[in-house]
């Protein structure tokens, strides 16, 4: 789950990561009354789930209220890469010296989290790890409590030589390590933490990624989830993995990478899918109900795609499910249903006895009659 | 012969009394698994299908010496079950359960590692010796025993690559899932040279997808160590980037981890890609008759 700089703002705080006041604007006359409030000199930041944002003028710097005011009304409804702004942040202007990267993401290949640090941060840091990656500092985080002080001075003095700012790093990078942990994050990251002219650090920007599955015992952050759509939400509450993509064929499968093979073979047979949707594992009835719901709400979808191999998955229960769905809200659109697996007789004599409903044997025939379905050819 | 798992595996079932642990357990014994206990804290004395169950993994390895074990405990717990089967001296765990949070797994997995055990998922389907131990949610009925060895970061896409090369007359020596989470105990590296050091395993199905870079890590391993085939496929080619596409590990970010590049890779590696899963069967059955 993405959070927003705000959010992010207000977690580095409460474990003492020092930044700037700031204060959340829905409305133009909002942001001015808040810029009037800080006094001075804001910026007026677009708080919207993607990177990119002063690059694409959702950042703009504003001498008093009434031109931070104006400048809010330019940035609130802008589109960022696909994400309309809804809020901004208005924040007093820091003076700065120098920029530098602090971030701690799960690495991969070493299967372990790691800090980066680098005295080149700022909006370039990206080139910057291509073009330049030494000038990158890295260091693995083994487990929870294991980083040490001398581990954040270490970091801390390669990427700043000013003995007070090097401590003030150190002191912020052992907050961060904290907040990764204890919020079950997948990526914290300040770009840029400011050194001011006076030689006092601030973390001027936020980006926390947390874990979705660290989510279980981290109720609280329920409350900081926004920008998802109904069919999103009602996926999350049923427990289904959905993306909403172009085209013309819905998808229903169980298991991620079947769906993505699903995807790919629609792609393949020369139609575009209209979503990821993994079912998952133990479906219950419910959950295909939900799916069927999300699916006839798109009206791009010309026909849906069941593909189910049953293995925790039983066939039996997404038959029931799809009767059930049927039953509640009669669906006009062509279904191919591919069944095998777990318990596949119970579920393909229950489908027998519902209406409109296309069987196939095998995942290459239910992708190419569905595909010619939505054409309107026949099957 | 096989890969980690064959007909004298003694296997034990923690979280055996609830919804999914209870039907696999039946699963599994219908298919001929010897299951010789079961635990759910609490419910120590009473059997499940049969099976005995123990209030704790120490309690049934001293008592029936088990040797795996396998996890249907809830996503919280999950972390905790296999620290105590490592904990008990079980040297080969397999983890089914969805949605484990990722820091639990960077600590646990090298912990597993120290205590000389291998972990198998989190979020896995297990894996399957055909015709001897079936260990997870694997439909055994589609498999066969052969001479294919099969690893998969899939479930069900797993299932459709063993049902076709069943059908094609190709058996299987080990199947093996390993899952979709970005920190797991088991790599397609390690089933890789599981399977070259294996004798009844004449080549190898490897299926990917999106994500990470454990495919071109396997290619490269593939290129320069393996003297058996491998046939490949890499799900998620329509995938858009930035999105979590189901599994935790199935994410395109900062343009890496495409199924483009890992096509590439495997391809450069001299690996046969099929475009869709039918043709996984179809390159396999090549491959073999090339090699004979």
């Amino acid at each position: 789950m993405n959070l927003h700089e705000f959010q992010g703002k207000e977690i580095f705080s409460r474990f003492g990561i020092p930044v700037p006041e700031g204060r959340v604007a829905r409305t133009a006359t909002e942001a001015g009354a808040h810029a009037a409030a800080l006094g001075g000199a804001v910026v007026v930041k677009a708080q919207v789930h993607s990177g990119g944002r002063g690059k694409a003028g959702g950042v703009k710097l504003a001498k008093d209220a009434a031109e931070a005011e104006a400048k809010a009304r330019a940035i609130l409804g802008m589109d960022i890469k696909g994400h309309r702004v809804d809020q901004v942040l208005i924040t007093p202007a820091t003076d700065i010296a120098r920029e530098i990267y602090l971030g701690i993401v799960l690495d991969r290949v070493a299967r372990k989290p790691v800090i980066m640090a680098s005295a080149a941060g700022g909006i370039d840091i990206e080139e910057v790890a291509v073009t330049a990656p030494e000038k990158i500092v890295k260091f693995h985080l083994d487990a929870k409590g294991t980083f040490r002080p001398w581990m954040a001075r270490w970091v801390a003095f390669q990427i700043e030589k000013d003995p007070k700012a090097a401590a003030q790093v150190a002191a912020i990078l052992e907050k961060l390590v904290k907040v990764y942990w204890e919020c079950d994050c997948s990526l914290a990251e300040i770009n840029p933490l400011v050194v001011t002219p006076e030689g006092k650090v601030l973390a001027i920007d936020a980006k926390v990624v947390l874990d979705d599955n660290g989510l279980v015992r981290h109720k609280e952050f329920e409350a900081l989830r926004d920008g998802e759509s109904d069919a999103e939400r009602l996926a999350r509450e049923k427990g289904l993995s959905f993306i909403p993509l172009e085209g013309s064929i819905g998808c229903v499968v169980n298991g991620a990478g079947l769906a993505m093979a699903t995807m790919d073979l629609v792609k393949h047979f020369g139609a575009e899918p209209a979503n990821f949707l993994d079912i998952g594992g133990s479906s219950n009835p419910d959950k295909v109900v939900a799916a069927m719901t999300i699916i006839t709400a798109d009206p791009n979808v010309k026909a849906i795609l069941f593909n189910i191999f049953g293995g925790i998955t039983r066939c039996d229960d997404v038959a029931k499910g799809i009767v059930s769905a049927l039953e509640t809200k009669p669906v006009s659109l062509p279904i191919v249903v591919r069944l095998t697996g777990t318990n596949e007789e119970e579920g393909r004599a229950i489908l027998a006895q519902a209406k409109g409903i296309t069987p196939a044997a095998t995942m290459d025939e239910a992708a190419q009659k569905v595909i010619a379905m939505a054409k309107g050819g026949a099957a | 012969m096989s890969i980690f798992i064959d007909r004298k595996t003694k296997v034990l079932v923690q979280g055996i009394t609830g919804r999914d642990g209870a039907f696999h357990t039946k699963k599994m014994l219908e298919y001929g698994t010897k299951i010789v206990g079961g635990i759910t804290p609490g419910k120590g004395g009473e059997t499940m299908h049969d099976v005995p169950v123990f209030n704790t993994v120490a309690d049934a390895v001293k008592a029936t010496g088990a040797d795996a074990t396998v996890i249907y405990v809830p996503a919280a717990f999950c972390a905790d079950a296999i620290y105590e089967a490592a904990d008990a001296g079980i040297k080969f765990i397999v983890a089914i359960t969805e949605g484990v949070p990722a820091l639990d797994m960077v600590e646990c997995v090298p912990y597993v590692k120290s205590k000389g055990a291998r972990l198998l998922g989190p979020n896995c389907p297990g894996l399957i010796t055909p015709g001897q131990c079936n260990i997870g949610i694997l439909p055994g009925r589609i498999c066969t025993p052969g001479n294919v060895g099969l690893v998969s970061r899939s479930g069900t896409l797993t299932y459709e690559a063993v049902d076709a090369l069943t059908r094609a007359g190709l058996g299987q020596s080990t199947c093996v899932g390993i899952g979709g989470d970005p920190v797991n105990g088991t790599s397609f590296l390690d089933c890789l040279a599981a399977f070259e050091a294996d004798p009844d395993t004449h080549a190898v199905v490897m299926i990917g997808e999106i994500g990470g870079s454990d495919e071109e890590a396997a290619a490269k391993f593939i290129q320069a160590r393996m003297t058996k085939p491998v046939v490949g496929f890499i799900a998620g080619q329509t995938a858009p980037p930035g999105k979590r596409m189901g599994h935790a590990g199935a994410i395109i970010s900062g343009g890496a981890g495409t199924a483009a590049d890992k096509i590439k890779a495997l391809g450069e590696a001299g690996v046969p890609v099929a475009r869709i899963p039918s043709e996984i069967a179809v390159l396999m059955g090549k491959a073999l008759s090339a090699a004979r």
